[in-house]
């Protein structure tokens, strides 16, 4: 049991490093699609609810796991989907205005 | 291998994929590929734990798993799909919020479980956690969502004596923890449950304006502490992994998001910033003159420029005149005039906002410049165009020590050689401060609904 505990903390604080560490050089432009990507990424708390509405023995513990994977699964789904929306114009487009530009120059 | 075994490993292929998706979010070229990688992630997870055993048996109320699951879907897809993108703060706000609430039932129903076992002192002390930190997230990001929505006012809601009670209402917290601790009285946790509520309204109430953002940022990372604290519970290192990623990098974010404000985070969340509209320097101030023009004249000015830099703001999104902006900027290239976009790291209500939206609106990624190259181009720009921004341009974040904003990196719209000011009124910002630019001879103010003004300056430029 206290084996296990340790084990649990090793884990925190070697996360806390590289959570750390990863972001230090994100560009200010990407700090919407970082928070929204790393919503999602908490999303993955509906594996926990799985787990306890899996595990329920009584009604009060079905029905707290039951909203549990509702909500979680609205934080997963919902936060990929407008992290990939956001992302998705970051696309680097075709130069229209600047294949105009060079005609009106030549 | 045995089952169990293999869903470890597949958990552990899981929390690296949740890395390299962060780490990939870092950069504009792969930060797309990185949000697919964390997708991926999560499916393999969530499919994995499908076949879990807990307590030496397979998992139950599998249906129920996915009637819950197919409701979840059913209503986050069309909502993520189909919202504005101006609306997307608040979106994230409500994802996070329900994300936290989720958190504080899994720990909550974790120990209804395991209630009849007698939980050791420390398992007690996780699901408290759990449950403290993911109701604030929920209850907060509900209030943020509101406050962004409109839905209530988006200024600080102030009360006397507001934050000695914050501070009570904490710190009843924490000693209800430590008697829950203390006496075993594990009926107290409902209670917990409650005060936890009310603290997330009470913390959020004070913070408005261009703060909200900020705090989303906060209320990101507490959900990840949550996350990791159920982890804990459930004896789940991806749980601990994903959790704590987000919560550490959370706190960073938030840190780097105050800072773009020129401010401390604890100045963003304790001083109610805002809720005084300029009660210094407010008075008379009014009754100065400022130079107004029409639309026509602002083509004129245009026309003849040979670099105009654009300076966004969140109105031109209100206004949803981002594609008639464009519009503009393309009209000016075609006459070789020079176009950038100078965007203010703040700009919008998130940062990095205002790209998203210029982008939608297919404005090149190669014209959007950021602040420090922006205010150098400046010095040698004919016109800047201010649409819809304020605060990113207000030189008392320069000059006055007594205001708000003062420190806070701006945009110097005023090393233009003329400035045009277009604006709905001579109402203050988000911040509420009132903006010495307006008064500068250098500027032309043009009054109007931006999306209105905008098309008879194009049409003008194109006629000229």
């Amino acid at each position: 049991m206290g084996n296990a505990l340790l084990q649990y903390a090793t884990v925190l604080m070697l996360t806390i490093f590289v959570g750390i560490e990863i972001i230090a050089k994100v560009p200010s432009i990407l700090h919407t699609p970082l928070m929204s990507g790393s919503n999602a990424i908490h999303g993955v708390i509906l594996v926990g609810a799985m787990l306890v509405l899996g595990s329920s023995n009584t009604t009060l513990e079905t029905v707290l796991g039951f909203l549990a994977v509702i909500l979680a699964t609205l934080n997963v789904v919902g936060g990929f989907v407008v992290t990939d929306r956001m992302l998705e114009m970051f696309k680097a487009k075709p130069r229209t205005t600047a294949a105009k530009k060079d005609e009106v120059a030549s | 291998m045995s089952r169990g075994t293999l869903i470890d490993l597949l958990y552990l292929v899981s929390a690296t994929t949740f890395i390299l998706a962060l780490k990939g979010l870092g950069s504009p070229k792969r930060a797309r590929l990185g949000n697919g990688i964390a997708a991926v992630g999560m499916l393999i997870a969530v499919v994995a734990t499908f076949f879990k055993q807990v307590d030496g048996h397979n998992l139950h109320h599998v249906a129920l798993i996915l009637i819950a699951m197919a409701i979840g879907i059913v209503v986050a897809v069309p909502t993520a799909r189909y919202v504005r993108m101006t609306a997307m703060p608040q979106l994230v706000a409500i994802f996070n919020g329900v994300g936290g609430g989720a958190a504080s039932l899994v720990s909550i129903t974790e120990f209804v479980h395991i209630h009849s076992t007698h939980p050791a002192t420390y398992v007690t002390l996780e699901v408290l956690l759990g449950v403290l930190i993911g109701t604030v997230s929920f209850s907060g990001s509900a209030i943020a969502y509101a406050k962004l929505q409109e839905l209530m006012t988006g200024r600080p809601v102030t009360y006397p004596g507001q934050q000695v009670i914050n501070a009570i209402l904490g710190a009843a917290g924490l000693v209800l923890i430590i008697i829950i601790l203390v006496t075993g009285q594990t009926g107290l946790l409902w209670v917990l449950l409650a005060l936890a509520f009310v603290l997330g309204i009470a913390f959020v109430l004070p913070i408005g304006g261009a703060d909200v953002p900020v705090l989303i940022s906060l209320l990101n990372s507490f959900t990840g502490l949550a996350v990791a604290a159920s982890g804990f519970t459930l004896g789940s290192n991806l749980l601990i992994v994903a959790g704590t990623l987000v919560g550490a990098s959370g706190i960073l974010l938030t840190r780097l998001m105050s800072k773009a404000m020129g401010r401390s985070l604890s100045n963003v969340l304790f001083s109610a910033f805002g809720s005084v509209i300029t009660a210094s320097g407010g008075t008379g101030a009014d009754a100065r003159p400022v130079r107004s023009g029409s639309p026509e004249d602002a083509a004129v000015l245009l026309s003849f420029a040979s670099r105009v830099v654009i300076i966004p703001g969140y109105g031109l999104a209100v206004a949803q005149a981002q594609h008639v902006l464009r519009e503009l900027g393309e009209e000016l290239e075609s006459k070789g005039i020079e176009v950038f976009y100078a965007i203010h790291p703040v700009a919008g209500r998130m940062p990095g906002h205002m790209n998203v939206l210029l982008a939608e609106a297919n404005v090149p990624y190669e014209q959007l410049m950021e602040l420090d190259e922006a205010n150098s181009e400046l010095q040698t720009a004919d016109v800047a165009l201010v649409v819809g921004a304020n605060d990113t341009v207000n030189p008392a974040a320069k000059d006055d020590k007594t205001s708000p904003i003062y420190g806070m990196p701006i945009i110097n719209a005023d090393l233009a050689e003329n400035v045009l000011f277009l604006k709905r009124s001579m109402r203050p910002g988000f911040a509420g401060i009132e903006n010495e630019l307006l008064y500068n001879p250098k500027t032309t103010l043009i009054f109007g609904d931006a999306k209105d003004t905008l098309t008879k300056i194009v049409a003008a430029v194109k006629a000229s």
